[in-house]
């Protein structure tokens, strides 16, 4: 039964002025149901303020295969990390 | 290791009474202790009786979702039934605590509607009666939170914010399953023809409803019934299910007068303590 029903991906709004983050993912025929779902099962010790379902169908996803063409090339652009800047001490955490 | 009582020990209420505590209700009937008392106790045994029920689904749901959802609903309702238990120990004045009030009665002193004994039968039938049931639990919780005393309105106040949630959940899945397959809408009718001589009890009033209603404590329970007509209605109509003729309703429950159900629940739920008085963890 429940292989019939789409899988949805879940993220969860922890507090106000956090990003929503990806829980987990469960079944649901729809949206509406999806939401319910989430609700019950990932937010059970108040995890959230709210609540994101995406249709697991709908993300596109990269290929584990590409990982090497995709990431490796900015291993060696050290340049593109601001760390050769001296900060002043008086400039305190940035 | 102590010895443990033998488990064949015959009488919930004797084993609380050889606790020290649970003397047998004391409170003189039609007095206004034993009116909250017993209007309290309505409200917790059906939140416990009714959370029991769907408690018993806990590893046996159709799908996991289900599965968590319906734990979650029976917890709410548990952790209601500690509120309203509680405050009807408090009331009675004779040392009862939730607990005790929910391991230590027999059947005839639970005063629960016998709607919330009816068994699950499948999951659509469970589900046709938890929203007849919360489609009553959540105008009669906004109806407590006016209570003349602020113990209940509190209580209320908390529980409605619970109930809301189990009212949209059931009356969704209901009208999901009842405008469904050609099958589930024979199982939802089929629950809904079964448990609606049930639903009327919901609505009578005994004289303890009148004076309660009377001190502002608790509303008559007739004034609930045309919110609840109105809302099951509508829910039907959009599941495609007929309403019932007739309004012919069982009662008794809520004067202690119950199914055979009742008994075999308690059995399962007060196993423990009848045969381990006092266990704790």
């Amino acid at each position: 039964m429940s292989s019939e029903w789409p899988l949805w991906e879940v993220f969860i709004r922890g507090q106000h002025g956090l990003n929503h983050r990806h829980v987990g993912s469960l079944h649901a025929p729809d949206a509406e149901m999806a939401m319910n779902n989430a609700r019950d099962v990932y937010t059970r010790r108040n995890e959230g303020v709210s609540i994101w379902v995406v249709k697991s169908a709908d993300i596109t996803a990269s290929s584990p295969s590409d990982k090497g063409p995709m990431f490796e090339p900015s291993n060696s652009k050290v340049y593109r990390h601001p760390t050769f800047y001296d900060i002043p001490d008086e400039v305190g955490h940035m | 290791m102590p010895s443990l009582p033998d488990i064949m020990t015959p009488d919930a209420e004797a084993l609380a009474k050889a606790a020290g505590k649970g003397r047998r209700v004391r409170l003189e009937a039609g007095s206004p202790e034993h009116d909250l008392f017993t209007g309290l106790t309505r409200l917790g045994d059906n939140t416990l009786i009714l959370g029991h029920r769907v408690s018993e689904w806990c590893g046996h749901a159709p799908v996991l979702e289900e599965d968590i959802a319906l734990a979650n609903i029976a917890l709410d309702l548990i952790g209601q039934t500690q509120l309203w238990l509680g405050l009807a120990g408090e009331i009675e004045g004779h040392g009862r605590s939730a607990d005790d009030l929910a391991f230590l009665r027999d059947a005839w002193h639970f005063h629960n509607v016998l709607l919330v004994e009816r068994p699950n039968r499948d999951f659509g039938h469970t589900l046709m009666r938890q929203f007849l049931f919360d489609a009553w639990h959540q105008p009669m919780l906004k109806a407590l939170e006016e209570s003349a005393d602020d113990r209940i309105a509190d209580i209320a106040r908390k529980a409605g914010k619970e109930v809301a949630y189990h009212l949209e959940r059931s009356a969704d899945l209901v009208i999901r399953l009842g405008d469904g397959t050609e099958e589930s809408h024979a199982r939802m009718q089929d629950a809904l023809d079964r448990l609606w001589p049930y639903a009327g009890e919901l609505f009578l009033a005994d004289e303890v409803d009148v004076r309660l209603a009377h001190e502002g404590l608790m509303p008559d329970p007739a004034s609930l019934r045309p919110a609840w007509d109105a809302s099951v209605a509508e829910i039907l109509a959009e599941a495609t299910l007929t309403r019932p003729d007739g309004d012919f309703a069982h009662k008794g429950g809520k004067q202690g007068r119950h199914t055979e159900h009742l008994g075999h629940l308690l059995a399962t739920m007060q196993w423990l303590q009848r045969a381990y008085p006092g266990a704790d963890w």
